[in-house]
């Protein structure tokens, strides 16, 4: 009579399933990048979700934006009139926005909404057998599923955050106009004066990077929501904490990168 | 204590199992099981909850991996096919779930649609229209075909499952408690859906579930899964014509009109 035998532990438990979970997350990764090649394409299902990642993300993001705009010059007015150089608010503020705000705020937004979103979705669908509903009818779950809501997130942040910056700019222009008087055209001109290609390259990057890592998150705890309803839950919250957590690690690395390729 | 069954179907076979094992950690859910199926036969796995039934059609469909033996589905080994072999040989065998695992994002139509667009990209729109239409006839629910799931009742549901695997024509179907949770007078509608399609469709079925009513009408062979292992088979009369307490007790908690 055969039975499978326990399983003993290479190191500890906690730190073997550790690695597992984790050469689980690489391999989910790498079937991305193999699908996505691979015909038939979903083109529809991808443009849907392009739609439900961006456009009902528009008001969210345009409500932080602006306020994140408003709030941050309000903010460095004090400390710059203290030496008498508001006159250097819209370029501080551009840098601010363009460099770190207008990527982080997008993608804490996005992973916070969109995220837990797919987590939830994909989750639900795990529970409830429609993604093995898929896989028994000849359908391949994982380009319908992940391959068109990755690749939605992918696309679609960079231009919510170039949406965010636009909206957090006009939200400090306000706060300058309102106490300088100065003219929407020169507010604009001061502030992309000391904007560099690299700044806006390097944050086309990282929201690239921060969609990615969004709609991957997500989809992996969706697609490995197990549990009920309890683990639906579960999957949503675990999609925004670690979508965060990654963002902000993935935040370090590339500005040290940009910072090296600065002069 | 196996009754060799006179089994009226000499074809051929379509499932093959052999020496099968599956464990969950601890839990031996399949203890070394043999089966085969025949060409336009029905079989029904009797067993109590928990008992392993579930598992066994999910790993005729490659849904899971055995932990040791061989399921031939075919005459293709089910672990051992790629995905595109095993996506090909899913064409031909159809799945009808516990909960009935509809989409529950899209309406009955698109519910039925999704997989024969994607498996039959060559059909027009109004040839895949007259599918959805011809299948849902077949299980008697015509006039849902814009609702959404959550607008149908439990038996309905049930049935535009069944409907969603029919759409692409297998050649075998897998029914994974058709009638749980459902009143008598439903379960004995299901039932008579099984051999409508079975007559139909020429299908070769497995039938997973513990309502004697239901293996009863719709069994041609019935096994019985007590502990990961098949302890009895034959005919619904053979099955139960023994004194054996765990299938006499099995017997006396289900209502059956004999």
């Amino acid at each position: 009579m055969y039975f499978k035998k326990p399983g003993k532990y290479v190191i500890t438990k906690k730190i073997d399933s550790f690695f597992i979970g984790l050469n689980d997350a690489l391999q989910f990764i790498l079937r991305f990048f193999k699908e996505i090649f691979r015909p038939p394409y979903e083109f529809r299902e991808i443009i849907r979700q392009c739609y439900e990642v961006g456009y009902r993300s528009l008001f969210l993001i345009t409500l932080t934006g602006f306020i994140t705009g408003l709030v941050f010059t309000k903010q460095s007015r004090p400390s710059l009139s203290q030496f008498g150089a508001t006159s250097w608010l819209p370029s501080l503020v551009a840098i601010a926005i363009i460099r770190a705000l207008a990527p982080l705020v997008t993608a804490l937004i996005a992973a916070g909404k969109v995220g837990s979103n797919i987590g939830a979705e994909l989750g639900s669908m795990k529970v409830t057998e429609q993604i093995d509903a898929m896989e028994v009818s000849a359908v391949n779950p994982f380009k319908f599923l992940v391959v068109s809501r990755v690749l939605a997130t992918t696309l679609m942040m960079p231009m919510l955050m170039c949406y965010t910056g636009f909206v957090g700019m006009l939200g400090a222009y306000l706060n300058v106009h309102q106490n300088e008087m100065t003219s929407f055209t020169s507010f604009f001109q001061a502030a992309f004066d000391q904007i560099s290609f690299l700044d806006i390259f390097s944050s086309l990057v990282k929201s690239i990077v921060y969609g990615f890592t969004i709609g991957i998150v997500g989809c992996y705890k969706g697609f490995h929501a197990t549990n009920g309803t309890e683990g639906v839950g579960r999957a949503a919250n675990a999609s925004v904490v670690l979508s965060m957590f990654l963002i902000f690690v993935e935040e370090i690395l590339i500005v040290q990168i940009t910072n090296s390729f600065r002069p | 204590m196996e009754i060799e069954t006179n089994n009226i179907y000499h074809g051929e076979v379509l499932i093959h199992v052999r020496d099968l094992y599956k464990s969950f950690g601890d839990n031996h859910v399949l203890q070394g099981i043999d089966l085969d199926v025949h060409s336009k036969e029905n079989v029904v796995v009797l067993g109590r909850s928990g008992t392993g039934k579930s598992v066994l059609i999910k790993i005729i469909c490659g849904l899971l991996k055995p932990d040791v033996g061989q399921v031939e589905v075919l005459g293709k080994e089910v672990a051992k096919l790629n995905d595109r072999e095993l996506r090909q040989l899913r064409l031909q065998v159809g799945f009808s779930f516990q909960n009935s695992a509809l989409y529950d994002s899209m309406t009955v139509r698109e519910n039925l649609a999704f997989p024969l667009v994607r498996n039959a990209r060559h059909l027009s729109k109004k040839e895949v229209s007259l599918e959805i239409e011809s299948v849902l006839n077949d299980v008697g629910l015509s006039q849902t075909i814009n609702q959404m799931p959550s607008e149908l009742s439990g038996g309905q549901r049930k049935r535009i499952g069944i409907a969603r695997t029919l759409i692409l024509h297998p050649q075998i179907m897998l029914y994974d408690e058709p009638t749980s949770g459902l009143d008598p007078i439903t379960s004995i509608e299901i039932n008579k859906l099984i051999n409508h399609v079975r007559h139909k469709f020429n299908t070769t079925s497995i039938i997973i579930t513990h309502d004697l009513t239901c293996a009863k009408s719709t069994g041609d062979k019935i096994v019985m899964l007590y502990d990961g292992k098949f302890i009895r088979q034959g005919t619904f009369g053979e099955v139960f014509s023994t004194d054996d307490e765990r299938i006499q007790d099995f017997y006396k908690y289900n209502f059956i009109d004999q």
